[in-house]
C-alpha cells in the first residue's frame, strides 16, 4: 500500500475530518504538495517556473491597487498615474512594483523557456505541458500590449498605434479587424477602455486559467530533471521516486532562497533604477500620448524587441508580419522538431550544444537590434540574426537526428 | 550557501546582460552635474523657476506643499516667494496665462514641466537653457541649437546676455563641405558671468529634475532598508534550506 493510501483511510477526527468528507483536502496537499516528488538535484534553471508564479501574485496584487486610483479614460489616464505616483499614499512604490514586475515577468519567462531548451523538457511526454506554457506566453503579450497603453503616453499611444496596425497588412480583412480591434478609427478613448477591460479582467482571467492546467499537467507527469531521465523509472521499496524529494519541504525551502534573491534584484531595480535607464519605463512614456506629434523614434518595450526586429527586417508589411507571427508561434512546435533521442543537454553532441548557443545569441541580438533605430546596418543585423532564429528551427529535425548523443545514467548526478 | 551564490552570480549576469541594454543613448550634451540633495540648489531652483518659466510652464502635477516638505519652506515662506498666483498650499503650479493666447503668441503651447526631468532628462534641460543663440529669421530674434525651430524665446537673455552659435566648416573625403557646431559665443553682455549663469541654471535643473519625481530620495533611502532585510531574510532561509536539505544524499 502506498503511503497516500495508508494515510488518507487513517481515521481522523475533528474539522479536518469534516472539511475531507466534503473536499479533497488533504488529499490534494498530498498529491500537488507533500507528496509531490521532483528531482532533488534541480540546478539554478529549475527555479523559473516558482519565480514566474511570484510575479503574477505580484502582479495580481499591485494590479488590484492601481485599478482602485487609475482612471480608464484618453481625459484622465495619464494625470491619474501622475497622481498615483504623487498623491497616493505608496501609490509610487505600487506604480513601479507593477511596472517592474511586467518586465520581470518576460526575464524570468525567457529564462523558464530557454530551461526547457536546455534540458529538453518539453520532450515526450511534457509536449502538452509546453504547449500550455506557449499559450501562457502569448497571453502574456497580449496582457503586457494591453497595459502599457493604459499610462497613455506618448509610446503607450504610438507603440500601440504601430502594432495594431500591422493587422492592416492581412489581404481583405485587414482593415476590418484594425477598426474592430481598436473599435474607431483611429486608437482613442474607446480603445483605452477595452484594452482596459482587456488588461484587468479577460486577459488575467485567461492566465489564471493557463496556469492551472500548465500546473496540473506538471503534476500528472512528474517534473523533468536536468539528466532527463524519468526519475519514477527508480522507486524504492516505499513507492517514492529514489531521486526525487518531496516539493514541500524540500523545494519549498529551497525556492524560497531563490525567491529572496529574486526579489533583492527586483527591489533594486525599483528603489535605485526603475527606468531601468529607459528600458523598463519609456523616457518618451512620461510625456503624455499626442496624436499630432510621432515620436522620432518609436520602439516597442524590450520584451516585444526580438520580434520586432524581425518584423523591421522584411522589407514587405504582410510578410513581415507573416514572419514575426512565425518567429513567435514556432517554439510551440519543439516537441516535434526535436528528433534527439536524449532530453538533457547534457547528452546531446557538439551540434545541438552549437545550435542552441547560436539561437540564444541570435534572439538577444535581436532583441537589442529592435531597441536601435532602424538603420540599414542594423536592418542588415537583423536579417542575419533572424535567419539564424529561424534556422535553428526548421533544421532541427535533420541535425537533431543526426547528432551523437552520449548515454544517458539511470540516476541523476550532480554537477559542481 | 555555495549554491545560493551560484544562483546569485548567474542571476546577476542575466541582469547585467539588460544593464548593457540599458545604457546608450547620450548626445552631445554638457553634463548638468546636478546635486539633487542639496536643498540649497532646490530652493534658488524653485524661485528661479517661479521667477522666470511660471508665467509660462505649468507644472500642474507638483503641489506647493510637497515642495514645500522636502525643500524644508514653511507654508508662510511658499506663499510669500513661491506662489504668486495661488492661494492655497495644496494647489498645483498652474499658469494663468489663456491657452489661446498662447497659441496666438507661441504658435504652440508652452509644454507643462512637471515631468521634463523624465521625459527629456536633466542634462537636456541644462543644455537647453544655455543653447539660446541669435538667428535674425526667427520670429523671437533667437533658435536653440538643442529644439531647433523652438517657439520659447530667450527668457534668460537678461541674465545669460545674447550669444552667436559658430560653425565651422570642413570638408570630409569626398570633397563635400561639412558645417559643424563648435560653440557658443558671447554677443552682448547679460547680468551674470557665465560661471554664475552655468550656476542658475543648473539651480533650475536641479528642481526641474527633483519635481519630476519628487520621491525620488525618499525611495532610495527606503530601499535601502529594504536591501538589508532581504539579506537578513536571505541568511534566515538559507539556513533554513541546509537544515532541510541536510539528510539528502548527493
Amino acid at each position: 500500500m502506498s503511503r497516500i493510501e495508508s494515510e488518507v483511510g487513517k481515521p481522523k477526527g475533528g474539522l479536518m475530518k469534516w472539511i475531507d468528507d466534503r473536499f479533497p483536502f488533504t488529499e490534494t496537499m498530498k498529491y500537488h504538495v507533500t507528496e509531490y516528488y521532483a528531482s532533488k538535484n534541480f540546478n539554478f534553471w529549475y527555479v523559473f517556473g516558482v519565480l514566474a508564479f511570484v510575479v503574477l501574485i505580484i502582479q495580481f496584487l499591485s494590479g488590484i491597487f492601481l485599478t482602485m486610483n487609475y482612471k480608464p479614460s484618453s481625459a484622465e489616464a495619464f494625470a491619474s498615474v501622475e497622481y498615483i505616483m504623487r498623491d497616493v499614499e505608496w501609490g509610487w512604490l505600487i506604480r513601479y512594483v507593477h511596472s517592474t514586475g511586467a518586465s520581470f515577468f518576460f526575464i524570468v519567462v525567457y529564462l523558464h523557456m530557454f530551461r526547457a531548451m536546455l534540458y529538453g523538457s518539453y520532450k515526450k511526454p511534457r509536449e502538452l505541458i509546453w504547449i500550455i506554457g506557449m499559450m501562457i506566453f502569448f497571453v502574456l503579450f497580449a496582457e503586457a500590449f494591453a497595459g502599457y497603453l493604459l499610462p497613455w503616453g506618448q509610446m503607450s499611444y504610438w507603440g500601440a498605434q504601430v502594432i495594431i496596425s500591422l493587422f492592416g497588412a492581412i489581404p481583405v480583412v485587414g482593415d476590418g479587424i484594425v477598426e474592430f480591434i481598436r473599435g474607431d478609427y483611429s486608437i482613442s478613448d474607446i480603445t483605452l477602455n477595452r484594452f482596459f477591460a482587456m488588461h484587468v479582467i479577460v486577459l488575467p482571467l485567461a492566465l489564471i486559467g493557463l496556469v492551472f492546467v500548465h500546473i496540473v499537467a506538471l503534476h500528472e507527469v512528474g517534473s523533468s530533471n536536468p539528466d532527463g531521465i524519468e526519475i519514477k523509472k527508480k522507486k524504492g521499496s516505499d513507492g517514492i521516486p529514489l531521486d526525487g524529494v518531496a516539493f514541500h519541504p524540500y523545494h519549498t525551502s529551497k525556492d524560497l532562497v531563490a525567491i529572496i534573491i529574486f526579489l533583492m534584484l527586483f527591489c533594486a531595480v525599483i528603489f535605485f533604477a526603475p527606468e531601468m535607464g529607459g528600458y523598463f519605463l519609456e523616457h518618451a512614456n512620461f510625456e503624455p500620448a499626442n496624436l499630432l506629434a510621432t515620436p522620432e523614434h518609436i520602439a516597442p518595450v524590450w520584451y516585444f524587441t526580438p520580434f520586432y526586429s524581425i518584423l523591421r527586417a522584411v522589407p514587405d508589411k504582410l510578410w513581415g508580419a507573416i514572419l514575426m507571427g512565425g518567429s513567435v508561434l514556432l517554439p510551440m512546435f519543439l516537441p516535434w522538431l526535436d528528433r534527439s533521442r536524449v532530453r538533457s543537454i547534457r547528452y546531446r553532441g557538439w551540434i545541438y550544444k552549437s545550435a542552441l548557443t547560436c539561437f540564444a545569441i541570435s534572439f538577444i541580438a535581436l532583441g537589442w537590434l529592435g531597441t536601435q533605430p532602424a538603420e540599414a546596418v542594423y536592418v542588415l543585423a537583423a536579417r542575419f540574426f533572424g535567419i539564424i532564429y529561424f534556422a535553428f528551427f526548421l533544421l532541427m529535425p535533420y541535425y537533431t537526428a543526426i547528432d551523437k548523443t552520449k548515454p544517458v545514467p539511470d540516476r541523476v548526478v550532480y554537477h559542481g | 550557501m555555495g549554491k545560493s551564490m551560484q544562483v546569485l552570480f548567474a542571476l546577476t549576469a542575466t541582469f547585467a546582460c539588460v544593464s548593457a541594454f540599458a545604457s546608450g543613448g547620450g548626445a552631445d550634451f554638457e553634463k548638468s552635474e546636478i546635486d539633487p540633495g542639496n536643498i540649497n540648489s532646490l530652493q534658488r531652483g524653485a524661485r528661479n523657476f517661479m521667477n522666470y518659466c511660471s508665467g509660462c510652464h505649468s507644472a500642474k502635477y507638483v503641489r506647493f506643499n510637497t515642495i514645500g516638505k522636502y525643500l524644508e519652506l514653511s507654508d508662510k515662506q511658499l506663499i510669500d516667494n513661491l506662489m504668486f498666483n495661488a492661494e492655497r498650499t495644496f494647489e498645483t503650479i498652474n499658469v494663468s496665462m489663456r491657452s489661446g493666447d498662447a497659441r496666438k503668441w507661441f504658435g504652440t503651447l508652452p509644454p507643462d514641466m512637471s515631468l521634463m526631468g523624465r521625459s527629456k532628462g536633466a542634462d537636456y534641460i541644462f543644455n537647453f537653457l544655455k543653447g539660446f543663440y541669435i538667428d535674425p529669421d526667427s520670429p523671437t530674434g533667437v533658435d536653440n541649437h538643442f529644439l531647433p525651430g523652438t517657439s520659447m524665446p530667450h527668457v534668460l537673455w537678461e541674465l545669460q546676455g545674447y550669444q552667436n552659435a559658430i560653425y565651422a566648416s570642413h570638408e570630409d573625403a569626398e570633397g563635400n563641405v561639412i558645417r559643424e557646431f563648435a560653440g557658443m559665443e558671447p554677443a552682448t553682455a547679460g547680468l551674470m558671468s557665465a560661471d554664475e549663469y552655468d550656476e542658475f541654471v543648473r539651480d533650475t535643473t536641479n528642481f526641474l529634475a527633483y519635481i519630476a519625481e519628487p520621491i525620488r530620495s525618499e525611495r532610495r533611502k527606503l530601499g535601502v532598508w529594504v536591501m538589508m532585510y532581504l539579506i537578513f531574510f536571505l541568511i534566515i532561509a538559507s539556513m533554513l534550506k541546509n537544515q532541510i536539505w541536510k539528510d539528502v544524499k548527493k
